[in-house]
């Protein structure tokens, strides 16, 4: 475990040390967004219109109970702001993305084109990690922006079309205006950020320390989902413990 | 196409050890290989072949012992720098979500040598110049392993290298396609005057291109000669090496 982490920490750093090279690798870094938002984005729907329904199914009928059905749009607007679309997304890159990350580069590396790659002088760090790393940290609070908005609206469907919360859309979208600012919104991605940098560096590193053919591929594969999630949902407490005080200035 | 003259370099193996969970690999090789010339490296599977070659290219550290390239240590500086070395792979080792064009031109791409046409047109003269037109487009995957192995080594060629390293360049293939890979090879050598390490197993192979050849066993080199003098050698490995043949089902002609 401890030579893994030091692993990790080594190619954060080389991957830092990396980032002079950024703009000549554009060409890559916007064909792993286009592979990443291509491959996420229906799933990325799907799951955010009903984990924003689930909420609203679940508050909506006790608020209403309680004669306070008005303040469902903030609780739906809140929970999914801070902590269910950057957390849920996170389990669906380091699902989607991660595995196929982890995925190329260990097959690469089995294969021996990373072996090509260097007797050609190209760093494979410069040419595979850095591109993923940042596609990755780019469009993981993109598509948590996008998980927010839909799954406010499978709230708000729910909302309206339950009767036994009862409440119009416009009341439910007027409460969430209200009570959801803009640094929850921040907070949500702040979170977004740090997990997609776990899921990128954890999948890649997976992916370069890939051993022994196909079975070390499948190996690497079920390791970088497995780690990433345990490492986002222990990151998600942590980041949370530091985010907590800006949510009372 | 022009074939550009390559300046050819001299390779030596100094006392090279190499271990692996403390199994020795390498044992202590000492070889040198001449400016221009083809020598072949040969040996059983197991022997250590590949990882020595895996050393002159850099990919792996020595444990003890060097490699010197003009007589400079490739772990000095600007021994890398200054001397181009290609590496044609076992499996080809071909970037498998690449074309074969972006394959080829990977290097002059990635380094921002060349402009984007100009890297075309020498993509196009070195897959021609290796018999291999209306493949460009094509991926890997839709390539026979001749074809791979000569993909492999247009890329190599690519970056106009001083040496050329090929790791078993004709394993799985069928013997047509084993004598073109070694006609490729040897047109190479007349053609940019490359310095060429080829490592095999491939008895005909070695004997047709090699200049000079190492007979390789259990990580120590046992015979260093020319193919002539490797055919006269009498030490007992050598002669059940060379002379290993099938015992063959007498056939008898029914007519």
């Amino acid at each position: 475990m401890f030579q893994s982490i030091g692993e990790i920490l080594l190619l954060l750093w080389r991957t830092f040390c990396a980032f002079p090279q950024l703009w000549r690798q554009r060409a890559k870094i916007f064909e792993q967004l286009f592979e990443i938002g291509n491959s996420s984005l229906l799933m990325a729907c799907i799951l955010s219109i009903f984990i924003g329904g689930v909420v609203s199914l679940q508050s909506g009928p006790v608020l209403a109970e309680r004669g306070i059905a008005n303040a469902l749009g903030g609780l739906v607007g809140i929970s999914l702001a801070k902590e269910l679309s950057p957390v849920m997304m996170a389990i669906l890159m380091a699902g989607r993305i991660g595995s196929a990350m982890a995925a190329e580069i260990g097959s690469m590396r089995v294969y021996q084109e990373i072996d090509a790659l260097k007797t050609m002088n190209i760093n494979p760090i410069h040419y595979l990690v850095l591109p993923r790393l940042v596609a990755i940290c780019i469009a993981v609070p993109m598509l948590v922006i996008f998980s927010m908005l839909v799954g406010w609206l499978g709230g708000g469907f729910v909302a309206v079309a339950n009767p036994r919360i009862g409440i119009t859309f416009q009341t439910f979208f007027s409460n969430l205006h209200d009570v959801v600012q803009l640094k929850d919104v921040m907070n949500g991605l702040i979170k977004s950020l740090g997990f997609a940098f776990v899921i990128g560096l954890v999948s890649c590193h997976q992916g370069l320390t890939t051993i022994g053919g196909p079975r070390g591929i499948g190996r690497s594969v079920t390791k970088a989902v497995v780690n990433s999630i345990v490492l986002v949902l222990i990151l998600d407490y942590y980041l949370t413990r530091v985010l907590l005080p800006f949510d009372h200035d | 196409m022009t074939d550009t003259p390559s300046q050819s370099i001299g390779v030596t193996v100094r006392g090279l050890r190499k271990s692996y969970d403390g199994q020795l690999v390498l044992k202590g090789i000492d070889l040198s290989v001449e400016p221009g010339e083809i020598f072949v490296i040969m040996g059983p599977s197991g022997s250590g072949k590949s990882v020595l070659l895996r050393h002159v290219i850099g990919l792996e550290q020595p444990d003890e012992g060097d490699i010197l390239l003009e007589g400079q240590s490739i772990h000095t500086t600007n021994v890398s720098e200054r001397y181009r070395l290609a590496m044609v792979f076992q499996s080809a080792a071909l970037l498998s979500s690449l074309s074969v064009a972006e394959n080829v031109g990977l290097y002059l791409t990635e380094h921002r040598s060349r402009k984007p046409d100009e890297v075309d047109r020498i993509v196009t003269e070195k897959l021609e110049f290796l018999g291999l037109k209306g493949v460009k487009k094509k991926l890997p995957s839709e390539l026979s392993g001749g074809m791979k192995k000569r993909v492999a080594i247009a890329r190599a060629l690519i970056i106009d290298p001083h040496l050329i390293l090929y790791d078993e360049p004709t394993s799985e293939l069928d013997p047509l396609m084993t004598v073109t890979i070694g006609e490729e090879i040897l047109a190479l050598k007349e053609r940019i005057h490359v310095t060429s390490l080829v490592v095999s197993h491939d008895r005909d192979l070695a004997f047709g291109v090699a200049d000079r050849m190492a007979i390789m066993n259990d990580g120590e080199i046992l015979f260093v000669g020319t193919p002539e003098e490797v055919r006269r050698s009498s030490h007992p490995f050598i002669r059940q090496f060379l002379s290993a043949d099938f015992k063959f089902k007498q056939h008898t002609d029914p007519s």
